[in-house]
C-alpha cells in the first residue's frame, strides 16, 4: 500500500539511526570479548575505557536499538493492518524527543561521564544529562501508543465483529506493557536519581530505585521480545509457505505477556537485600507464568512450519524440518526468524534455570546470566528487528537489497557465534566467572596475583563467537548501508507478508477486548508488587550519597541530608 | 468448533506438568538441602564493622563489608567443617559476593543486610569474587575463605 511522505521518511529515519549506532554498539560487544579473554590487559583501548565501551553496548543495543525499532515496526503494523494513517505530528514529536534523548545520553557517554552500565544502578552516578537522555527517549516512545488508541477505537467502531488483526493486537499490547513498565522507571529516573545526580538531594534509597528498575527491567525484555513474536506470528508462517496454525493461540499468548510481563521483576533481585524470601518465591511462580505463552508459541510456530513442510511436499515424522526456504535470498526474512528461534530454544531454558527461585544463587551475575541473554535479546530479538529493518527499508524506500546472498547468510553465521559465545560465557560462568569485568586487567592477567587460569578455555571461546558475531554483524551493516545508499529501482511501498489461520476459528469477544485483560494486569501487579515495596521501605537502612566511579569517597553535595 | 484443538490440549497439559515439576523441584530442595535465597534482614549499623566471631568449634558468623574496592575481612581463616553465616553489607556503591564452588551469591547494597550460610566440608581456598559493577576498579576486587590451608598437621 501507499503511505504518506511524512511517515514514510520519519519510518526510514527510526530503521535508519539505530543501524548506524549499531557500529559503536557491535564494537564494543567485539571489544569486551577482547578484554576479557585476557588478550588486553589495559583499562582501555583508543581511549575508551573497558566499562565506558559497556555502557555504550548496553545503552545501544539493548534500549536505542529496540525503542527505535519497536515505534517504527508498531507505525508500520498499524497503517498496514488497519488502513489509516498515525497522525504526523504525533510522530515527528515522538522521534525528536527520542533522537534528542538519544544524543544527550550519547554525548555523556561517550565523554565518560556516565559509565554506569545500562542499569544505571545508584549510588553510582551519571551526569545528569545521562538521566535526561533516558528519560526523553522513554517518553518519546510513549506518544504513539495514544496515537495507535485513537487509530484502533475508530478502526473498531466501524469493523466491531471483525477480529482486530493479531499484529495490531500484538503492538498494542507491547506498548501498553511498555508504558506501565516504564512508568517506574520514569519515577526512578526524574524523581529519585535525576535531582540527586544534580546535587539537589542529597541522597538516594538504593533498595527502592532498583525495585523500581527493576519493575521496568523485566517487561523490557517483552517490550524486546513481541515484536519479534508478532512477526513470528504474522509473518513467518506465510514466509515458510503455509498458515498459521492458529490465530487464537497468539492472541492467548499476547493477553497473557500483558498479564506477567510486569509483575515478575523481583526474579533480578533474588540475592539482595531488603525483600523478603516469600515476595522473591511468588514471583518465581509468577516468572514461570510468563514461560506458558513462549511454551503456547514454540508449540503453535513449530505447528505452522510442519504444516509448512509439508505443503512443500515432505515426508515422514520429520521431514518438514529439511524442507523449508532456509537459503533462499528473495525471502531472507525466514532465515532471520528461523535462526532466531533456534537460539530460543536455548535462550528459554536458560532462562527457566535463572528464574527458578533458590537456583539463581548458582549463576546470578555470573559470566552465565550474558550468555543466557545473548541467546534471548541476541538471538530472535536481535534478528528479527535487523532483518525486518534491512526489509522494511528496501520495500518503503523502493531499493534494491544490497548483496542479497549475504544478508541471507549473516543471520546463520550470527547465530553460530552467539551458540559459540554463549557456550562460553555460560560455562565459565558455572565456575565462578563474573559478568560485567573488565577480567583482562587482573583474573586473565598472568602477571597478576588474581590470575585465574581455568577461565582461560571459557573466555577464548566466548572470543572466538565474539569474533564470528562482529563478522555477521559488520556485514550485516554494510548490506544495509548499501541498500540505504543504492539507487531507488521502484515506487517505495509498504508491504508486510500476512498468513492465514489453518484452523478455522470464530472471534471470541474475551480475546479480542482490552478491557477485561487490563483490569486483571492492574490487579496481579498490585498483589505482586505492593508486598515488593512495602518490604523495601520497611527494611531498607539508610539511603547512600553520590559516587563517582572512581572515588571511593562520596560526592560532596551543599544539601544537607 | 471447540476453542481449542486436541493437540493444543495435550500441549498444554505437557506445559502444566513441566512448570509443576520445576516448582516441586525448588520446594524439595528448599526442605532437603536447604536450598534458599539470601536471608532478608533489617537494617542495624553493627552490620557495617567487619568481623569474625567463633561461636563454637565449627560455627563462625562473617560479618563482611563490600566497600569500593576490597572486602573486609579479606581473608577469613576456619577450620575444615565449619557452618559458616556470611552477614553483607556495602559500605558505598552495590557490590557482589560470590564465593566459588559454593552456592553463596548475594548483592551488597548500602543500607541493606542479607544473610546466606553455608558449610565448609573441603580444605581449600575459596574465592570471594565481587561479580557486580562497582567501579574503575571493580576487577580487583576479591577475598578468600581458607579453610585450614595449607593443612595443619
Amino acid at each position: 500500500m501507499q503511505i504518506s511522505k511524512s511517515l514514510r521518511k520519519v519510518i526510514l529515519w527510526e530503521l535508519g539511526i539505530p543501524v548506524a549506532l549499531l557500529i559503536i554498539g557491535i564494537y564494543h560487544g567485539l571489544m569486551q570479548t577482547i578484554f576479557r579473554a585476557g588478550v588486553l590487559h589495559e583499562s582501555a583501548f583508543a581511549k575508551l575505557d573497558y566499562y565506558q565501551g559497556l555502557t555504550l553496548h548496553g545503552v545501544i543495543n539493548a534500549l536505542v536499538l529496540t525503542t527505535f525499532f519497536a515505534v517504527a515496526f508498531g507505525h508500520a503494523t498499524m497503517a498496514f493492518f488497519l488502513k489509516r494513517e498515525p497522525s504526523k505530528k504525533m510522530a515527528w514529536t515522538s522521534f525528536t524527543l527520542m533522537v534528542t534523548g538519544t544524543l544527550l545520553a550519547a554525548w555523556a557517554m561517550l565523554t565518560g561521564k556516565a559509565s554506569v552500565l545500562y542499569t544505571f544502578y545508584p549510588p553510582l552516578k551519571a551526569h545528569p544529562f545521562f538521566y535526561l537522555g533516558a528519560a526523553l527517549l522513554i517518553v518519546g516512545s510513549w506518544i504513539p501508543l495514544f496515537d495507535w488508541a485513537r487509530l484502533y477505537t475508530a478502526w473498531k467502531k466501524e469493523n466491531p465483529e471483525t477480529k482486530t488483526p493479531l499484529a495490531v493486537l500484538g503492538t498494542l499490547v507491547n506498548f501498553i506493557i511498555w508504558f506501565v513498565c516504564t512508568l517506574a522507571v520514569a519515577y526512578e529516573v526524574l524523581v529519585l536519581l535525576l535531582p540527586w545526580s544534580l546535587g539537589w538531594k542529597a541522597t538516594v534509597n538504593v533498595s527502592l530505585s532498583r525495585t523500581l528498575f527493576w519493575f521496568f527491567g523485566h517487561a523490557l525484555v517483552y517490550f524486546w521480545l513481541l515484536p519479534a513474536y508478532i512477526m513470528f506470528y504474522v509473518m513467518l508462517p506465510k514466509l515458510a509457505g503455509g498458515k498459521l496454525y492458529s490465530d487464537l493461540a497468539g492472541r492467548i499468548a499476547l493477553f497473557l505477556f500483558l498479564l506477567f510481563s510486569v509483575p515478575v521483576g523481583v526474579h533480578h533481585q533474588f540475592s539482595e537485600p531488603n525483600i523478603t524470601g516469600g515476595v522473591k518465591f511468588f514471583q518465581t511462580l509468577l516468572t514461570f507464568g510468563v514461560s506458558i505463552p513462549s511454551f503456547i508459541t514454540a508449540f503453535t510456530l513449530a505447528a505452522s512450519l510442519e504444516y509448512a513442510g509439508r505443503q512443500r511436499g515432505s515426508k515422514g515424522l520429520f521431514g518438514w524440518i529439511g524442507k523449508l526456504p532456509y537459503l533462499d535470498p528473495d525471502n531472507f526474512l525466514f532465515a532471520y526468524f528461523i535462526a532466531g528461534l533456534i537460539l530460543f530454544i536455548f535462550g528459554g531454558l536458560t532462562g527457566i534455570v535463572n528464574a527458578s527461585y533458590s537456583l539463581n544463587s548458582v549463576v546470578h551475575n555470573t559470566a552465565w546470566l550474558p550468555g543466557h541473554f545473548h541467546m534471548t535479546v541476541a538471538g530472535p530479538v536481535f534478528l528479527a528487528i535487523i532483518g525486518m529493518s534491512i526489509y522494511l527499508y528496501a520495500r518503503l524506500s523502493g531499493k534494491k537489497i544490497f548483496m542479497p546472498r549475504i544478508v541471507t547468510i549473516v543471520p546463520y553465521l550470527w547465530m553460530i557465534g552467539v551458540l559459540i559465545f554463549s557456550t562460553g560465557l555460560m560455562w565459565g560462568g558455572l565456575i565462578g566467572e563474573p559478568r560485567r569485568t573488565n577480567l583482562g586487567m587482573t583474573y586473565l592477567n598472568p602477571k597478576s596475583t588474581l590470575f585465574h587460569p581455568e577461565w582461560v578455555p571459557t573466555t577464548t571461546l566466548a572470543l572466538l563467537g565474539g569474533i564470528i558475531m562482529f563478522i555477521a554483524g559488520m556485514l550485516f551493516i554494510i548490506a544495509f548501508f548499501g541498500t540505504v545508499l543504492g539507487k531507488k529501482t521502484q515506487t517505495g511501498q509498504l508491504e508486510l507478508p500476512e498468513s492465514e489461520s489453518y484452523l478455522e476459528e470464530r472471534r471470541i469477544p474475551v480475546f479480542d477486548s482490552f478491557r477485561p485483560w487490563l483490569v486483571a494486569m492492574a490487579v496481579i501487579i498490585l498483589i505482586a508488587y505492593i508486598p515488593a515495596i512495602a518490604n523495601v521501605l520497611k527494611y531498607a537502612g539508610p539511603k547512600a550519597p553520590p559516587y563517582t566511579i572512581d572515588n571511593p569517597t562520596p560526592v560532596q553535595t551543599s544539601v544537607r541530608k | 468448533m471447540p476453542i481449542l484443538a486436541s493437540s493444543e490440549k495435550k500441549i498444554l497439559v505437557v506445559t502444566a506438568s513441566l512448570i509443576a515439576l520445576f516448582v516441586f523441584s525448588i520446594l524439595y530442595a528448599k526442605d532437603k538441602y536447604k536450598s534458599d535465597v539470601p536471608a532478608c534482614l533489617p537494617f542495624d549499623k553493627s552490620y557495617q564493622t567487619p568481623r569474625i566471631n567463633k561461636l563454637d568449634d565449627k560455627t563462625y558468623q562473617v560479618f563482611a563489608v563490600a566497600q569500593m574496592w576490597n572486602f573486609q575481612p579479606a581473608e577469613i581463616y576456619i577450620p575444615v567443617g565449619s557452618e559458616v553465616d556470611f552477614f553483607l553489607t556495602s559500605k558505598d556503591v552495590v557490590h557482589g559476593f560470590d564465593i566459588s564452588e559454593k552456592n553463596v551469591n548475594m548483592m551488597a547494597i548500602y543500607g541493606g543486610i542479607t544473610k546466606s550460610t553455608v558449610k565448609f566440608d573441603k580444605p581449600g581456598v575459596y574465592n570471594i569474587t565481587c561479580h557486580e559493577y562497582c567501579g574503575s576498579g571493580h576487577q580487583n576486587m576479591q577475598a578468600q575463605v581458607i579453610v585450614n590451608y595449607p593443612p595443619i598437621k
